[in-house]
Parts: C-alpha cells; structure tokens; sequence
C-alpha cells in the first residue's frame, strides 16, 4: 500500500475533499468514498461505458482512470444532471420512450447522451447509434435508447427556437 | 479487477519526467490517457511502481500546420484530432482514422502519443504514420532526437525508444492525394481483423506515388514499400490494385486470434486494401 | 351523481389497466442513478471478499499457503476447502440435484474454479491479498471435448467415481451424467427408415454465456446477537436462495432473509446459488462482519453459469409432398465440472422435448446425453425456458435442411406442417400439451408484410449477379417460426430441489383506496412494477398509479419460485388475477352490503359494483376499501386483503412469426441486417410498450449468440473470450432496427389469458439469424454451418464453397 493522497474534485457543483491512495479507480472513489452510486462498473476494461462520467467536459470511463489522475477535476454524474424537481430532458424521455430496462445501463447512458447532444443539437439516427457505440445496453436493443435522445433532441432543439 | 499500488507523479515539465525516469528505471512508466496501460494494470499483467501521469506537462500538446508540416504533441487526443477543422483539411486520413479507433469516451482520453509509444500491434496509428511517413519526436537525457516511424517498430510493445525517453511529437509533411483508412473489425471498440492506410497521388491519370500500411496484420506496423511501388506508374485498374495487395501480403505476417484463422486474415487484408486503394484513388 | 360520472372508456383509461402502454413507475429513480443494486449496498463495518482462482483447467491443487496472505495488514481471513469442510459448506447442492465444490476440495475442475477466499478491509487489500496467497497445483489432463470425455480414462468426478446412479438413472461412464430419453424411439426409427424422404444433419449450439451487465455479487451479514442472517444479492430466485442456505447452513429458515435488490439484468445467469454466496456468508459467521463479493467481468465470464453447448444431430422424414411424418434428435450436452443446469428436477434437459417446435410431427424420439468436461459449470436458460433455445434452433434448422433435401421453398414446408388452429389444445408427440395456437395466420401476415415472394426474387437475381461477378454481396431471408414452452410451471411436474414451481401474489388495500401487492417474483428489468399493477387495477378498479408492487424481500413477499424462463406473467401474474378476484368477491359483498342489495345483485363494471339495472346506485371501490375498513359489517372480517398461490394447470405456449434480410460481404464475411421482422403472439397483451421493448432487447441478444458470442476454450482448458473485447455484445452501432407486430391468441387456461413474451424474441430470433446466413449460401450449396456466424466463419463458408475462387 502506499501512502493515501488529499483528494479534491469538483463534483455535480460540490466541492469534495477525500483521502485516497491513488490507484484507487474513479468509478470506485465516486461510489464508495461520496457515495454517488449512479455511475456503475459493467466490464472493468472500458468496454460497456456503464461508468461513464463527464469530467473537465469529456465523457470518460471512470473504470478506466485513476482518482490521482482526476484529482483537481470537476466531474458531473448522472445526479448531476437533472433533480426530482426538473428532471433533464434526457430522463424525461426515457422515460417516455422507454428507453431503458433494468437500469444499470441507463447513469451512464444518460450521461454519455448529454454530452453528445451538448456537442451535436441535431443528431441524425446515426450520429446517435455512433456516439452512444461506447455504452452497453443488455436490455433494450438500442432502438429506444436512440428514439428517446432524438426526441429529447428535438425537445431540447424547439425549447431554444422558442426562447429566441 | 484492482491494480497494485504505485507512486504517482504528476510533473509539469518534461525535464522532471526524464529525471523520473531516470530515477526509476524500468520500474516507471510515463502515462497519456491511459487506456492501454490501465487496463493492463488492472488485470496485474503490468506492475508499475511509479506511475508518471503527462497530463500537466507542459509543452507536450497542440496541432500545428505550418511550412507544409504537421506536428501534433503527443497528448492530442484522437477526440481533438477529429475535431480540428485544419487539420480535417490538411490531413483528412487521421480523421478517417481516428474515427475507427476504440468509442467516443476512449477518444477523449486516447493520445497520439499514447497510441504510437508502445508498439502494441493493435494500435491504429501507427500504421497510419508510417503512411505518412512520420517522424516520432523523443526526448531523453541526452536530448531530442527524431526517428522514422518506419524505423521505430521492432516488435510487439518493442520499440526504438529508451526506457528514459518520452516520446512528445509527432510530425509529418502534409499529406497530398487521395487518402483512406479502411479498417474490418468485429465491433465498435474492436482492434482491426485487418486495416490499411492508402495514400495516393495522381500526376495525367496514372499514380504518381503510393503509400500503404497496414495494422494489426505482423507483431509490427508494416509499411509495404513493394504495394506501394505497384501501384506507381499505373492507372489503378484491377490488375494493379491486385499486383499492390499480392505485394503487401508478401510483408505482412498475421497470427491467429479471435478474430480468426491466418488464412482469413490474409485474404481480408488483401480485400480491405484493395477497398482502400479504390477509394484514395477516387479521392486522389 | 350519475351525470358526473364519467363515460365507462374514460373510468378504464383512468386504471392505466391492462393493455395500455402505461409508462415504468421504476424509471424514475433508474433514470436519476437512484437505483439500488448489490454493489450499492454499504454496511456498517463491511469487509470485501475476493478469490484466488485457478489458473488451470484441471489440476490437483497439491497445498495452500495463505501466511503471506494473512500477514498483509488488513487482511481477516483467507478460507480454504478447509476451514468450510468443518461446517459441511465445502460442497453445495446445484438446481440439477448434482453438488459442486465451494471452494477447490483437492482438485479443480475448470479455469476460473474458486481456490480460496480472502477477506479484508477493502477491496484494495483484498486484491492484493488474492495475490499472496500461494497454491500448489499439479496438472492433469485436460478435456474440453465431451465427446472425447465420454471415451477418456480420465476421471473427472473423483468423488463420484464407482457410482453408476446419478441424479436422473444410470451414469454409462465415469464422465457421463445422465441420459434423458423422451417419445417413442422404435415407432420413430421405424417411421424414418420407412419414409419417401429423410433429411439428416448434425450441428453445434455453442456454448455462450447471459452477460447481465451487471455481475453476480452479494453482501451477507450474520447478527450474532439475534441470531438473524441477512444476505442481499442478485437472485433472480430469492426465496429458493433463502431455502438453499438454510438446508445446507442449518440455520432456520424464520432466520434467514434475502433480498434481492434492483437487479441489472438476468438472464438466467442469477438464478444458481454461486460459492461467492457461500463465503460471503460464512465469512461473515466467522469475522461477525458484513462481508461483500461482487463478481468483476472475467470471473463473470469464465466461472459463473453459462448458456447452451448442445452437439445434436437429427433426423426428419416426410412424405413426397413435404408432410413430416419423423423426428429423431440425439443431443451431447456439455455441462463442464459439475451439472449446475437450472432446470426442474424431472426435466435434466429442461424442455428440449419441445423440440418438434410448431409442427404436426405424429411420432419422435429425443436422447440427451449429459457429459463432464474441463469447463465451467452452468447450463442454465439465457433468455429462454429451460434448453427452449436449443429446441427451437434443432427444429428450425431441421425444416432448413428437410426443405434442402425436398428442393422446396423452406416457408411453404413450414405452411404444410404448421399445427392447425383446429388442432388445439395439441398433444404433442413428445408429451407436451400446447395451449392455443393460430400459426397460418401469423405466418400469413408476415409473409404478407415482408413480401416474401418479392424477397425471393430479389434474392434470386441477386445470385445471378453474382454469378456474373457484378456483386459479391449475397442476400439471406431468414424465416423462422418458434413455438415456445414457458411458465413453470405445474408443480405436478415441475421442482426446483423439490420446491414446487408456483408463484404468489398477497394484496392488501389500503383504506383510502390504494394498495400494495408483494410477488415471489423479482424484476430484472422485465417492469413488474409497472404491468403486474396493470393486471390489478383491471381486476380490482383501482388505479395502477395507486398500487405498489413489491418484490424480492423475503420476510415480506410471499413464496415464489423467482422470475427466469419467462415465468412471471404466467404464473404470478395470474397469482395477482387470482388474488385480484378474491379482493373483487369480498368487495362485492362489502357493496351488496353497502347499497342494500343482496350480493348477486351487483356487478363490477371497471372502478365499482353497480346494482344490476340501475347503473345510478354503484360504490366505488375506493368507497368499498374505507368500508371495509370502517363498517361492521355482518359476516365479514374487516379489512381488504388476499393472497394467492397459483399452480398453472398447464405451461403457456407463446409463438411468433419472424423473417430477417442480410446482405452478407462474401469476400470479408461480414453480415449486415438489412430488415427483421418480428411478429409475435403472447397471448393478452398487458403493456404493449414494454412487450415492443423486450421483443428488441431479445432480438438483440440473439443477434449476439448468432453471429459472434461464444465462450470459447481452448485446448489447455484456458478461456479465450474473458473479457468484452472478445465476447460480443454488440453496441448501438452493431444493432438494427427491428419492426415489430403482433396477433393475440389468448392462453385459455391462464386467467387473463397471458402467455409471457421477454424470452420469445431470443429463442425465435437466434435461428433467425442464422437461417438467413444460411440461405444466402443456399444456392452454392450450403446445408449446415454451425454458429456463431462471425465474420471468420462465415468467410469460411464461402470460402468451402469456392465463392473466393
């Protein structure tokens, strides 16, 4: 073992503070030391993206970084993105669309659909299927995975026409 | 899966990371946007001691196109390389490459530098630079010193760069011609069953200069100066794109996985250049 | 009053009821990253437990030292066979009535098998610890082929050796398990030998493996000081976990509670009880602390249950006008190091006797073998019935090869044999009773919808370009029509380890008028939360939104089996109908009683009891809950509740209809799914958003185990697809759009006439798959090719067939 490291992160706006050896994996530091559980481990080798984060605005897998290596970084979670009070688009048209199953998959997702639509606003069907091809999903087929991020696209899209 | 414990540095200039290196020798490694080795930590199949994470150094960034050269820092990532509008101008095969690489969270975090340092057969950018004809920018105790990409490969995870030296550029002469990167591979996310990197230019019809790499096909990158030089001088019909890919198997040497037998991975390579020939071709 | 009731639509709309694509009450904590899986579970003072795992596929394992192991600070425990052999935890019963090591018991059988148990602080220093725990192996040799294990000296299973008796008869040899024979072999060797045509054909259904995305995993937790043990984890199967460990700890059952969780998906990898549940729990008695394992991928992969691994061969005969007169299926099962099958106890491999699948076969015969080799244990149903999977693909590639053989259109051979909707309830010949069927009608609408005639003339022209080299792409119509067996099921004939497979449903109403209900079932993501509400606000007029299911809680649900093999709808479902009608037979007393009538002389309509001929005087059943809360009424207990245990008189049979179109690269071998059609009949529909979402789920997992997921060995026993760069789960980008479709041909025995669906799609959809990789190489000649269909093996294909020449 070797000797534990001050860790801060900017997390969903908070500042955390933590002691953590630093080969500690992000994903673990995040669910057991601030106990934001949404983000989940799949694969351990950055293939099924149920980890996914956005850090320094970048979706990462946080199974595949180490907590010294974001240390000093500012992270949003899927708690991150939307509260009971006003869900983000995203949640809402999952919801909607059915756009997911057991659940595990859907943190991560979410997360990695925000990021997608916050540098793509318009998506084609196979800018979605492309951009989300870092997230599994055991459940769902995709099919409404990828009509509840257009939707919520177009949502997203006609709130900004009619606030102009 | 939980690596085992290391020391971790995060230096800010390059001078503080040879002196880490040459403090620890074979026990450190210098890290980009670890997805090739954190893995690998984590399945304790590398034992790092020291681990030297490059994300603050400064100076090991940046894409510049200037006097008819790229230079792209090591710490690029494959995620910039795709998003730069000059350099999708300038050199619009590392984008085609860069897009097969790995998924959209890797490519935030995968570096030029990452996938071209170690050798691992796998990698796509390599081949890609020796294409291009890159050369591969180290620095080390005694200084900088520049290598052929052509040159630097020697075997898997095997290459021409010392222990105590970083690698912290990459750079090329604007590529002119039809380009393509093709690349057959079982799934997103996947290493290539086969792929090639096509360069071509086109003087009154016929090929004037040919460049062609492949991947993932030998334990090393393998630029076939013979395809390449079968394609010169002819106006790329069948029978050229077939005498080009008839010489290229003579340099590759792939072994069996997963992804299948040698028998199919030679008859893939063969198909998927010929694809990527066509298609510089058209774009040339 | 009457003018302010609303119309009867608008009274059943308001239910969200059966039928209406009702949105999940579960996603609104899924989708804010509030869901509660194992891993999520922190207890005070939790230890975590990992193992060290053998390297080898076969060995003596010679000693254990585990002193290095136990000097690393913050290390509690390392425990070997050992220090469980004391307690009897060393071996474990499996579902399949065989036992299976716990941890290794001298030797090990499989790559992957659990050696010891460390336990420590965290998962760090339990990691580390794995590392310095030194075990002797000495290598023996390894099999891999169960054909070769059944003529190897070898012994695989020391501790059964001399024992020709196994769990279901006679064991022929000291790697062989059991034979399992059904139908009529003589009357069926005789048909064939006699027939105008035979068709014959052997084929691999390799063996693959369910990959939830999330791993197995569990936190156990011994109260020393009441004496109760509490064990959260991913069960697909709680209350037979709770069953389990308390026949093989001794401790009571009242003592015992398990909870299964939010559970990232199943199929079928979490209902076997696992050794990281049993050390879990010990270690917890030992160290007096929770202790928590959660499973990372690679051991997921290589040591948990994996899915089919069937070598069969059959035969099937018919007239000269394409009439099945035969069938004869011989199966070698692979069942690896012990026999951990998930199937009922009478069925050792499970229902492959639905093997004569949609068809009118008069007379068959089926033989299962099932074999010891050098691989992990398991065997259990990914994403189907018990072996309904394999059944379906033998029978769909049968008619393939039959319509080969004839030179027939393999869709009207299909249409010449179908089953007929008069035929219904159907005695099948291996001794199934299908329920209800309408087969030409689905078939037809597909046919219909896909224009199938046009298909084939695309098809055929595509052939002839290709043949004047215009093209290398060739184009495969996939046809399949399935006929699934699934909710076990009757307890006459169906058991888990002796636990009869029915289900259960208690209801209580609440006196403002809404409810809870608690099943023995439990979600993984299939929604129960949402539909089974919808069966009960039909049933009992209140609204869905008003009703809160429970599950997975043994001290508060009642007995169920779980929910695997498509079972939940058939059998607890119709558990909450039947409740439902208890708490509906009650309020109709508590509204005679109210509106001063006698009890015949109301009846429900949608939300309340109305007095018959004079819809005007009603209660509603919100009213009728707060009566039954609040009035004495003469005869009747106060309150409004119910339980049912409901034992399905028969299993439900639901089919489907699909066709898929692949263009498949002859030169790189590379598939691409250009359309796929699914039609699928599952009886009455409960919430048709979530049927569409379970029909591309499983289709999804079946284009997966059709062309590229394998659990794959090699020839040392070493496991070469133990990590998702190698086993294939597609992404978004890999996947299709699938158009979906249905017919309803309710269940008659099921009390909403439900039939299940969340398997159909996997079962009907991998020969799907695979019957349009076959077609495409039809007219070059291809009869049989076994999956995955990768890009390698279908570039081998047409590489046997001289396409490459």
């Amino acid at each position: 073992m070797t000797d534990k490291m001050h860790v801060k992160l900017k997390v969903n706006g908070e500042n955390r503070e933590f002691l953590a050896e630093p080969r500690e994996l992000l994903i673990y530091a995040l669910r057991e030391h601030l106990n934001i559980t949404g983000p989940h481990v799949g694969c351990d080798t950055s293939h099924c993206g149920a980890c996914t984060v956005t850090l320094n605005g970048k979706s990462v897998k946080s199974c595949t970084m180490f907590v010294a290596q974001a240390n000093g970084a500012e992270i949003t979670t899927i708690e991150g993105l939307g509260n009971p009070a006003a869900l983000h688009v995203l949640q809402e048209n999952f919801r909607e669309h059915h756009g997911l199953q057991c659940g595990f998959c859907t943190p991560g997702m979410i997360t990695r659909a925000a990021k997608l639509l916050e540098e793509n606003p318009n998506p084609t069907e196979a800018e979605v299927r492309f951009g989300i091809a870092g997230n599994i999903c055991r459940c769902t087929g995709y099919q409404n995975i990828v009509k509840s991020i257009l939707a919520a696209a177009d949502e997203m899209n006609a709130a900004k026409e009619a606030a102009q | 899966m939980i690596p085992a414990a290391f020391d971790y540095y995060r230096p800010t200039k390059v001078e503080d990371v040879i002196a880490l290196l040459e403090e620890h020798g074979d026990d450190a490694r210098v890290m980009a946007g670890g997805h090739s080795l954190i893995p690998m930590m984590k399945l304790r199949m590398a034992d790092i001691p020291h681990l030297i994470d490059l994300q603050d150094v400064s100076g090991l960034g940046g894409i510049s196109i200037e006097g008819g050269r790229i230079k792209l820092g090591a710490m690029v990532t494959q995620h910039e390389l795709i998003n730069h509008d000059g350099l999708a101008a300038a050199a619009p095969i590392l984008r085609e490459t860069a897009l097969q690489i790995a998924d959209p969270q890797v490519r935030y975090m995968g570096t030029i530098g990452g996938n071209v340092a170690n050798g691992d057969p796998g990698n796509d950018m390599p081949g890609l630079m020796q294409c291009l004809d890159a050369q591969i920018e180290l620095i080390g105790p005694g200084g900088t010193r520049s290598v052929a990409a052509r040159d630097y490969y020697e075997a898997a995870y095997m290459t021409d760069r010392a222990d105590d030296e970083v690698l912290i550029s990459v750079s090329f002469a604007v590529p002119t011609g039809g380009y393509a990167y093709e690349k057959q591979k079982r799934k997103i996310g996947d290493y290539a069953t086969a792929a090639a990197a096509v360069q071509i230019n086109k003087n009154g019809g016929q090929i004037a200069s040919a460049s062609i790499a492949m991947t993932n096909l030998s334990d090393v990158p393998v630029w076939s100066e013979s395809a390449g030089a079968a394609l010169v001088g002819t106006g790329c019909d069948a029978n050229a794109v077939k005498a080009a890919a008839a010489a290229m198997l003579g340099d590759i040497d792939p072994s069996e996985d997963n992804r299948g037998p040698v028998a199919f991975k030679r008859h893939v390579a063969g198909i998927i250049l010929s694809r990527a020939i066509n298609r510089a071709w058209e774009r040339a | 009053m009457n003018d302010m009731t609303p119309e009867r639509d608008e009274r059943a709309a308001n239910l969200k009821g059966l039928g209406c694509s009702r949105k999940r009450v579960e996603d609104a904590r899924f989708t804010q990253g509030k869901g509660n899986y194992v891993d999520d579970i922190k207890l005070p003072g939790m230890l975590h437990g990992d193992f060290v795992r053998s390297p080898y596929a076969h060995a003596r394992v010679v000693s254990v030292d585990k002193e290095a192991a136990l000097a690393l600070p913050g290390v509690v425990a390392v425990l070997t066979a050992e220090d469980l052999a004391p307690l009897g935890l060393h071996w474990m019963p499996t579902l399949a009535g065989d036992k299976q090591m716990v941890l290794a018991d001298g030797k090990v059988l499989f790559q992957g098998q659990e050696v010891a148990f460390v336990v420590a602080e965290d998962r760090y220093i339990a990691a580390d610890a794995v590392e310095l725990v030194e075990v002797e192996y000495e290598e023996l040799p390894v099999l891999t082929d169960p054909f070769e294990a059944l003529k190897s000296d070898v012994v695989l299973r020391e501790d059964l050796a001399g024992q020709t008796e196994g769990a279901h008869g006679p064991r022929k040899h000291h790697n062989h398990i059991f034979t399992w024979e059904q139908g009529d072999e003589t009357g069926t060797n005789q048909v064939i030998d006699n027939a105008d045509v035979v068709a014959t054909e052997s084929m691999y259904y390799h063996r693959t493996h369910p990959c939830p995305l999330e791993t197995c995993g569990a936190v156990a937790s011994m109260d020393a000081v009441n004496g109760k043990l509490t064990i959260y984890g991913t069960f697909q199967a709680p209350h037979a976990v709770r069953t389990v460990v308390s026949l093989i700890s001794g401790i009571e059952e009242h003592n015992i509670r398990v909870v299964s969780p939010d559970i990232g998906g199943g199929f079928g990898n979490k209902v076997g009880v696992y050794p990281g549940y049993v050390c879990s729990v010990v270690a917890s008695i030992v160290t007096g602390r929770p202790v928590k394992w959660v499973e990372d991928r690679m051991e997921n992969l290589m040591s948990t249950a994996f899915a089919r691994d069937y070598w069969m061969t059959g035969k099937i005969s018919a007239t000269k006008e394409g009439k099945i007169t035969g069938l004869h299926c011989q199966v070698t099962a692979d069942h690896g190091g012990f026999d951990a099958c998930a199937d009922p106890t009478k069925f050792p491999a499970g229902f492959m006797n639905i093997c004569t699948g949609s068809y009118d076969i008069p007379t068959a015969y089926l033989s299962v073998d099932g074999v010891y080799t050098n691989k992990a244990p398991g065997g259990v149903s990914y994403r189907c019935s018990f072996r309904v999977t394999e059944a379906v693909y033998f029978i769909e590639r049968m008619i393939e090869v039959l319509a080969i053989e004839m030179d027939m259109d393999a869709a009207d051979l299909r249409r010449i044999n179908f089953i007929k909707k008069e035929q219904f309830p159907y005695q099948s010949a291996l001794g199934w009773e299908y329920d209800s069927g309408d087969y030409h009608r689905a078939w037809d609408k597909v046919m219909e919808a896909v224009d199938y005639k046009g298909l084939r003339k695309e098809q055929a022209e595509r052939v002839e370009a290709f043949k004047r080299g215009e093209t290398r792409t060739l184009m495969g119509i996939g046809l399949c029509h399935f006929t699934e067996i699934v909710g076990a099921g009757p307890v006459k004939n169906c058991d888990i380890l002796g636990l009869g497979m029915f289900d259960s449903c208690e209801i209580r109403i609440h006196p403002t008028g809404s409810a809870i209900a608690r099943l023995g079932t439990i979600s993984q993501g299939q929604g129960h939360a949402t539909t089974f509400a919808q069966i009960l606000a039909t049933e009992i007029g209140l609204p869905a939104d008003s009703i809160t299911i429970e599950e997975g809680d043994t001290d508060t649900a009642p007995y169920g089996l779980g929910t695997y093999g498509s079972r939940s709808t058939p059998v607890a479902g119709a558990a909450t109908a039947m409740a439902g009608r208890k708490i509906r037979a009650k309020a109709q007393m508590i509204a005679a009683y109210l509106l001063e009538v006698h009890d015949n002389d109301v009846e429900f309509d949608v939300d309340r009891f109305v007095v018959k001929g004079a819809p005007e005087r009603f209660k509603t059943m919100k009213e009728i809950a707060f009566a039954s809360y609040n009035q004495a009424i003469p005869g009747l207990e106060p309150g409004l509740e119910a339980v049912s245990y409901y034992d399905p008189p028969n299993m439900t049979y639901p089919f489907g209809a699909y066709v898929c179109v692949m263009d498949i690269d002859v030169d790189t071998g590379v598939p691409e799914v250009r359309r796929f059609y699914a039609l699928d009949d599952c009886g009455t529909r409960i919430n048709p958003m979530i049927i569409e979402g379970q029909i591309h789920g499983g289709l999804t997992e079946a284009l997966a185990v059709a062309l590229g997921q394998e659990i794959a060995y090699d020839e040392q026993g070493n496991v070469k697809t133990g990590t998702l760069m190698d086993f294939f789960l597609p992404t978004a980008w890999e996947v299709p759009n699938y158009e979906t479709d249905h017919t309803v041909t309710p269940s008659p025995h099921h009390p909403i006439g439900a039939k299940g669906v969340g398997e159909s799609p996997h079962v009907g959809g991998v020969p799907c798959f695979s019957n349009a990789v076959h077609d495409a190489f039809r007219p070059f000649g291809l009869r049989q090719t076994n999956m995955p269909h990768d890009h390698w093996r279908i570039w081998q294909t047409a590489n046997r067939l001289g396409l490459h020449d």
